[in-house]
């Protein structure tokens, strides 16, 4: 349960960090919150030749809200305890906060960054469901990809082996808007067997995610277009997961994670109806 | 590379590889072997340590991650070789049987009581839920840590 050996370089910008990636190539591996990667290196489940460490760049951390423009922007090394505990971000993407006490544990949200793991796309994970609900912007050094584009399967985004995730761009919540995570799993604080993220806005906006049903982060439009119109719970719950076709595991068979879905996204809907 | 970095206060400095964890540095380099490893690989909680005061599991930490950093493992709780309250009121509540897991819970509920020092039972659950014990059944380890608060506890047995 030891790591294999590999090279590390620490930079301290985001230019020196692509720079490494440059010439390293496909066998260097982004180092950020470390939380899922060195487990993957002590399982020896990865064996990248080169560790890119991000955590000296100072520049990707931190949390600027723009009430103008309603954006508010966390950089990529901000650690998940920063969502559970920022004030800031309480009152402008309260998804965000209702979803960091979901991720691992208290230990493992000191040291998880939001920018790693949208760029890890656990289908099991919170932040990949939140980025897709709230229609989020993924800005990275090259370009800015909207998170409905970012997810392409199990461990997999549209990310280039020498492109880095630098921050993640949020719409500002409406003053009102109300926001729930709702879960099962195992144990607490284990992966998500079936979560569900929801928001209702005062104006009637509706955004509804589901986690761990397919091989990424699914949103239900239709129920969401339904609620808007005045559906109730009981038929948007329906749309959202009447064509969920999830996997079948050790842990739950596929009926059983959408009659999950099902009561989820109604719990979740009961708690943030206006 | 070399690390250099503040343990329990006094400045420690070590030749490591890139891959060693910090657990492993902390155990084998700075012979602190009072951060146990259980699992490695991020599971147990047992070797939950504070790096600059926040709880972190030291074995999904890379030692050269530490420099310049302050840490603070279970050797840093007793000064000189007296308990502190935490240590004390876990002992009252005889908080440990086979003391594997002993140190990433008080490194964990140090934690806790530093930023909420009357924490409630359901708060000290929430927090205590990544830790691990195959003895105990918890129910003396949060009755130690409830003790710490300031709250009487009665204990049976």
């Amino acid at each position: 349960m030891k790591p294999p050996p590999f090279d590390y370089v620490a930079p301290s910008s985001v230019s020196d960090a692509t720079q490494a990636l440059r010439e390293h190539g496909e066998d260097a591996k982004v180092l950020a919150g470390g939380q899922s990667l060195i487990p993957l290196l002590s399982l020896r489940l990865a064996r990248p030749t080169v560790l890119v460490d991000l955590n000296r760049v100072t520049e990707l951390t931190g949390v600027t809200v723009d009430d103008a423009a309603g954006t508010t922007t966390i950089g990529a090394m901000t650690r998940h305890r920063t969502l559970e505990r920022d004030r800031e971000i309480a009152r402008t993407v309260p998804l965000l906060t209702a979803a960091a006490p979901y991720i691992g544990h208290i230990a493992i949200r000191s040291r998880g960054t939001i920018g790693g793991s949208l760029s890890h796309a656990d289908p099991a994970a919170e932040l990949p469901a939140i980025a897709v609900a709230l229609d989020a912007t993924i800005v990275t050094t090259t370009r800015e990809i909207a998170a409905s584009e970012f997810f392409d399967g199990y461990f997999t985004t549209a990310l280039a082996s020498d492109e880095i995730v630098t921050a993640v761009r949020f719409p500002v919540a409406a003053p009102g808007t109300k926001a729930t995570v709702k879960e099962v799993a195992r144990r607490h604080g284990d992966f998500a067997m079936v979560a569900v993220a929801a928001q209702r806005s005062p104006d009637g906006d509706a955004r509804i995610s589901l986690i761990n049903v397919a091989d990424r982060p699914v949103r239900a439009r239709e129920a969401e277009a339904a609620l808007r119109d005045g559906a109730s719970i009981e038929d948007a719950a329906e749309l959202a997961t009447r064509d969920l076709d999830p996997v079948s595991d050790l842990h739950a068979t596929a009926a059983y994670r959408r009659a999950v879905a099902k009561t989820l996204v109604k719990r979740a809907l009961a708690e943030v109806a206006a | 590379m070399n690390v250099e970095l503040t343990v329990n206060g006094a400045a420690r400095s070590g030749d490591t590889e890139p891959r060693k964890t910090l657990a492993d540095f902390l155990r084998e380099d700075l012979g602190l072997t009072g951060t146990h490893l259980g699992c490695e690989h991020g599971v147990c909680g047992a070797c939950t340590v504070l790096v600059d005061g926040e709880p972190v599991r030291s074995c999904l930490m890379l030692a050269v991650q530490a420099s310049g950093a302050s840490i603070t493992t279970i050797e840093g709780l007793a000064a000189d070789g007296d308990l502190n309250p935490l240590q004390q009121a876990m002992r009252e509540s005889h908080g440990f049987q086979c003391g594997f897991c002993t140190p990433g819970f008080l490194m964990q509920a140090t934690a806790l009581l530093a930023e909420n020092p009357k924490a409630t039972e359901a708060e000290i659950r929430e927090v205590l839920s990544g830790n691990l014990c195959r003895c105990t059944g918890y129910e003396t380890i949060v009755n130690g840590v409830l003790r710490a608060t300031g709250v009487e506890v009665t204990t049976h047995g």
